[in-house]
């Protein structure tokens, strides 16, 4: 039978039984939310990033039984606000191999709600914990000052 | 990835306290580093909803819960400028913005992890450990004390108006640091903590008196030496004991430049 939680998922209520050491992360998976990986499953690569009540964590190392009764997103519940600056990263080349694109976009998206007008040093800051093993960073980086650029006009 | 059969939220401290009790049962505060263990418990005991994930300030003191994430509390801002910015330097090379999220004060400093960036920053404070059972200790004391099954509620920081400098050498960004140093001084007395070395943070105390006659060259370059001299030091896969103690040196040696104004 296992515990029951219930998730607001996406702007829905979500649910389930859950065994009590289930991660966020798998519950995620199981509930048809793939954007979500696990990457290096020891709290360090980001590409598990979801935002829990607004805030951006690491869906592998957070308990699905914490989430009971709290708001999560995923980049699923998130691509209208992704579409405005995701065209801009993938202009300059940043998604190559793709694998950690959604814990980076819904990352940027927090930053952005945070920091509407960030610098290069606070976009830096704000992402170092998403680790990206083909672009170098740069790309991703000249995309979001582009589309920051674009919304000045 | 550690298992466990039921998971408990807490309505009381008292209960948490009795449940902690058994050795199959674990708090889980942030469980960024808990995770990653293998051990199978019988019950994870969580606190979230005891109401200790609140910052408070009154005119004397800093009280941080025990649940207050390291993200909330480099954003909580008469705590910046109470370190003068010290606290972003200590706390912002944590792995990334998602991790600082999770992790939580009381975790941190209860696990008196060796790496702690969070453990030697607090211990340069007039800072003290709050103990549901053991009450109040200061974390001079704390840091040289062993696990046990108490809880750790609250973090308290008082107002001793001062000065902080945090500084860390890592061999990568967001990595855990190779040495950590904080020096503060606070109503004109100076502490220097190092950390990382790999062991747990120290409070290198100046017998000698060395900075008796305040910052200068001299006495800094001679204090700094005297540090990189009686601190304990050994090598892990990140760095050697002769370079953990050179970097010693280093870092004293610029913090309490910069804390004294003379770089």
């Amino acid at each position: 039978m296992g515990l029951q939680i219930t998730v607001n998922l996406n702007g829905k209520p979500v649910t389930d039984f859950i065994d009590p050491d289930t991660t966020l992360y798998q519950f995620l998976r199981e509930h048809y939310c793939y954007s979500v990986k696990c990457g290096c499953d020891t709290s360090n690569c980001g590409l598990c990033t979801v935002l829990f009540d607004g805030r951006p964590i690491l869906s592998c190392s957070c308990l699905a039984a914490r989430a009971d009764g709290h708001e999560v997103y995923t980049l699923e519940g998130l691509q209208e606000e992704a579409k405005e600056f995701i065209g801009f990263i993938a202009e300059q080349g940043a998604e190559q191999c793709g694998f950690c694109n959604p814990g980076y976009v819904v990352n940027i998206i927090a930053l952005l709600r945070e920091n509407p007008d960030p610098t290069d040093e606070e976009i830096k800051e704000y992402l170092a914990g998403n680790l990206c093993r083909c672009s170098g960073y740069e790309g991703q980086l000249r995309g979001i000052r582009n589309f920051l650029n674009s919304r000045k006009g | 990835m550690f298992t466990f059969k039921n998971y408990v939220r807490a309505k009381s401290l008292d209960e948490a306290y009795e449940l902690n009790k058994a050795r199959t049962n674990k708090i889980i505060a942030g469980m960024m580093w808990l995770r990653m263990s293998s051990l199978p418990l019988q019950n994870a005991i969580d606190i979230s909803d005891l109401g200790l994930d609140k910052i408070e300030q009154k005119d004397e003191e800093f009280s941080f819960g025990a649940m207050v994430t390291l993200r909330e509390i480099e954003t909580y801002k008469p705590f910046c400028d109470y370190t003068n910015g010290a606290v972003i330097e200590a706390l912002h090379n944590i792995v990334g913005v998602q991790f600082r999220n999770m992790a939580t004060i009381g975790g941190s400093i209860w696990s008196r992890f060796g790496f702690s960036d969070v453990m030697t920053f607090f211990a340069s404070l007039d800072s003290y450990v709050e103990l549901y059972k053991g009450g109040i200790i200061p974390m001079s004391d704390f840091i040289k004390t062993k696990h046990d099954n108490d809880i750790l509620t609250r973090i308290i920081v008082k107002k001793v108006p001062g000065k902080f400098i945090y500084k860390s050498m890592r061999n990568q960004k967001t990595d855990l640091p190779v040495l950590t140093c904080a020096v503060s001084c606070l109503a004109g007395n100076y502490r220097v903590v190092i950390g990382a070395r790999p062991g747990r943070a120290m409070i290198i105390n100046d017998e000698k008196n060395l900075l008796a006659g305040g910052l200068t060259e001299e006495s800094i370059k001679n204090f700094a030496a005297y540090a990189e001299g009686v601190t304990p030091t050994q090598g892990n896969m990140r760095a050697s004991a002769a370079y953990r103690s050179h970097l010693v040196g280093v870092l004293v040696e610029r913090s309490l430049k910069e804390l004294g104004g003379l770089k």
